[in-house]
């Protein structure tokens, strides 16, 4: 992790308050960024990403809504084009269902076309991700349909260091960037610096070198890789970690340069596993690096199943360290 | 100017500093108990009992569930329905057998009043196989279809619509079913509720839209969520939209009793505002301070099972010594339910793919 150490002084923070520095800052930097959402202000936010915000810039700029995901999507567009730089947050992501149209046919395609006049300054907010023993409505992790829609970005952080670094970049962009934050990685500790920095849209990041094998992830994934990769060390396989960070746009040649070094790879995401966004980097990478490769690339994701709420059933639904590793190894079999 | 002063203004009243004065003003709107007498009158003596019965098996069943989840034993998201007893009791003491209901993430209430056992409820919060999903729902999605129980739902608003097309299938199988949606008044802001509404509304379906106005959702106050009241809504849909105090079970009972009336006749829908309160936090885990302590107290003074009980035992329709029968019994039940998921299994992982198409 070459780059979360940087020059100067760091504090561990949780991640819930390494977002909240991103928009606090930004929202200092910039006299247009506000934020808006459900249950952002006098409460806080759900994971209390916006404590405290509501008495420091007010009521105009921490905009609390009425329950209304549609609403909270398209007041995020007609803002953003008429010149301001709004973060619209969705208290979980599988609200989103209600906001589609705002988001797959307006905010996404307004500027494509408008003949690319639009601009939309627009950041979505949402956390995702199982776990937590919220059931089938709470806990989806639905990114890969955003992915499939030109016009969106789409990020997602595993540490606080990259959650407040990716979403200060994101609420810089004049493009529309959904964000992704999981649940279990809220009130996850990490090192974050004191000076101001940004972590580039796009830009993958290496958590773990390794030569054997490559596993390809992203969010709360990125931490159950790095379980299974110290597990597996102890036995002598050596797992580098590719945690990509931005989805849209990917950073295929961190992917291909990680593949080509250990001909192995591992591609692990906690959304389902069919039709997954984990797809999409397993098809960049037998099409790019076909003849690099010594096993079939493999995938891990979850069950073909709505998220259960029984502990046992849910636990056992997504991947987590022992799965990773047991993929790893099959990979290290080579030929299926 | 004008504009920022009414948003400070509204976000300051957000946090409680208002909420003193707005529980006097909703407590002066509460219709006089004038009715009680001779809606009681018109109940025999099983409707009272089943009344009381109900209420308490809410109020007992969610005690119990609490003190489960603080050792420990379950988890996830609870809602808790206590202190709104008599919104779901009334209602579903009006329905007949195969109305349907849908229900909301506060759904204990509406379950059992509708009917469900205690055991698999409990078991399906312990996760467990024998619970009412197979433990693959919990609190937040507990249907029982068999007793038209169209399901807890953990989007708000979302039973709306679905309300809607149970009333539409009614209507077109000609069963003379009606469906009560129970949704709160966060769901008021919802591009649901329109829609729902204004489609049994247009084709007349027969459905009753239940707002179960605890005048709060998460933080939020209701007057802060929606631009006007609920039931000032009526007239934009052509259907009628009574406010009713829905602590008042009798109360409750008379208004769906006549809106389910109008929906068998092919009069259409009835959109209704039942105003309560609810005792607890928004989920189990709230311990946020956005409601007065006073206000609280207050409402909990006016608790519907205690009014009820008052109103049974000053009509001498029910005595001291029934009351604790009934009460013992649900102990029993209580109890039964507890051991039963405690001792049920939990599911095996050849479960998780199971259940999601029919075969
Ligand atoms: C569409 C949607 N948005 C937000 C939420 C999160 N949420 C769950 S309950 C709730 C408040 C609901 O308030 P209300 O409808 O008044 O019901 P109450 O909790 O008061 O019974 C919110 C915001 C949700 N479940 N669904
Ligand atoms: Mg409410």
């Amino acid at each position: 992790m070459a780059n979360t150490m940087s020059n100067g002084a760091t504090r561990e923070i949780f991640m819930s308050e390494a977002l909240r520095e991103a928009i606090d800052e930004e929202m200092q930097r910039d006299p247009t960024v506000f934020l808006v959402g459900e249950e952002i202000g006098v409460w806080g936010g759900s994971y209390a990403v916006s404590a405290g915000l509501l008495e420091k810039y007010g009521p105009d700029r921490i905009v609390d809504t009425p329950i209304a995901e549609a609403a909270i999507a398209g007041l995020g567009i007609g803002a953003a084009l008429t010149g301001s730089r709004p973060i619209a947050e969705f208290m979980y992501s599988d609200f989103m269902g209600i906001a589609m149209d705002q988001i797959v046919n307006q905010a996404a395609k307004n500027r494509y076309m408008f003949g690319g006049k639009a601009r939309l300054p627009l950041t979505y907010r949402a956390p995702f991700g199982a776990g937590t023993g919220n059931a089938a409505q709470h806990t989806q992790s639905l990114e890969a349909w955003f992915v499939h829609v030109p016009g969106l970005k789409v990020i997602t952080a595993s540490t606080p260091y990259d959650a407040k670094g990716l979403l200060k970049s994101a609420i810089r962009e004049d493009n529309v960037v959904v964000s992704f934050e999981h649940k279990a990685l809220y009130a996850m500790r990490g090192h974050v610096p004191e000076e101001e920095y940004l972590v580039p849209i796009g830009v993958a990041d290496v958590k773990r070198e390794g030569t054997d094998v490559s596993v390809i992830t992203y969010a709360r994934q990125v931490h159950y890789a790095l379980e299974a990769a110290e597990q597996l060390a102890a036995e002598g396989i050596s797992v580098e970690v590719v945690d990509v960070r931005s989805l849209y746009p990917l950073d295929t040649d961190a992917i291909l340069r990680s593949v080509r070094k250990t001909h192995r790879a591992v591609v692990l995401y906690e959304a389902v596993r069919f039709g997954g966004f984990g797809a999409e980097i397993a098809s960049q990478i037998q099409e790019l690096a076909f003849d690099d490769l010594d096993a079939p690339v493999l995938r891990v994701g979850a069950a073909h199943a709505p998220v259960p709420f029984s502990e046992p059933l849910e636990q056992g639904s997504f991947p987590d360290a022992e799965k990773v590793a047991a993929a790893i190894r099959e990979s290290l079999q080579g030929v299926r | 100017m004008a504009a920022r002063r009414r948003a400070v203004a509204r976000a300051s009243s957000k946090t409680g500093k208002a909420s003193k004065a707005r529980a006097k003003a909703t407590k002066s709107r509460a219709r006089p108990t004038a009715t009680v007498n001779t809606t009681l009158k018109s109940m025999d003596d099983g409707q009272v009992r089943w009344i009381y019965q109900t209420m308490r098996r809410i109020r007992r069943f969610e005690e119990t569930a609490e003190e489960a989840f603080k050792a420990a034993k379950m988890r996830g998201a609870l809602h808790f329905y206590i202190g709104e007893e008599a919104t779901a009791t009334g209602a579903c003491a009006a329905l007949e057998d195969g109305d349907f209901i849908t229900s909301t993430h506060r759904g204990h209430g509406h379950c059992i009043a509708k009917g469900a056992r205690m055991d698999k409820m409990m078991a399906e919060l312990f996760g467990r196989t024998t619970g009412y999903s197979g433990g693959k729902g919990g609190s937040m999605h507990i249907a029982d279809l068999e007793l038209g129980n169209l399901g807890a739902n953990g989007i708000v608003g979302a039973g709306i619509p679905i309300a809607t097309g149970a009333a539409l299938g009614s209507k077109l199988r000609q069963d003379g079913q009606v469906t009560i949606s129970f949704f709160g008044d966060g769901a008021g802001p919802t591009g649901a509720f329109h829609e729902g509404v204004n489609v049994a509304a247009t084709m007349k379906l027969p459905v009753i839209f239940l707002c179960e106005n605890n005048q709060y959702g998460m933080a939020t106050h209701n007057e802060f969520a929606n631009a006007a009241p609920i039931s000032a809504r009526g007239p934009a849909y052509s259907i009628p939209s009574p406010k009713i105090d829905g602590n008042d079970v009798f109360e409750v009972y008379e208004t769906v009793k006549e809106a389910a009336d109008r929906a068998r006749n092919g009069e259409g829908p009835t959109l209704i505002e039942s105003l309560t309160y609810r005792h607890k936090g928004h989920t189990v885990l709230d311990q946020k301070n956005y409601r007065t302590k006073e206000e609280i107290a207050e409402w909990v003074a006016r608790d519907p099972i205690e009014r009820f009980r008052t109103a049974v035992s000053s009509a001498k329709r029910m005595t001291a010594k029934e009351f604790d029968a009934i009460d013992a019994d649900i102990e029993r039940e209580i109890e039964n339910a507890v051991s039963f998921a405690e001792a049920s299994p939990w599911p095996t992982l050849d479960a998780i793919e199971r259940d999601v198409y029919a075969e």
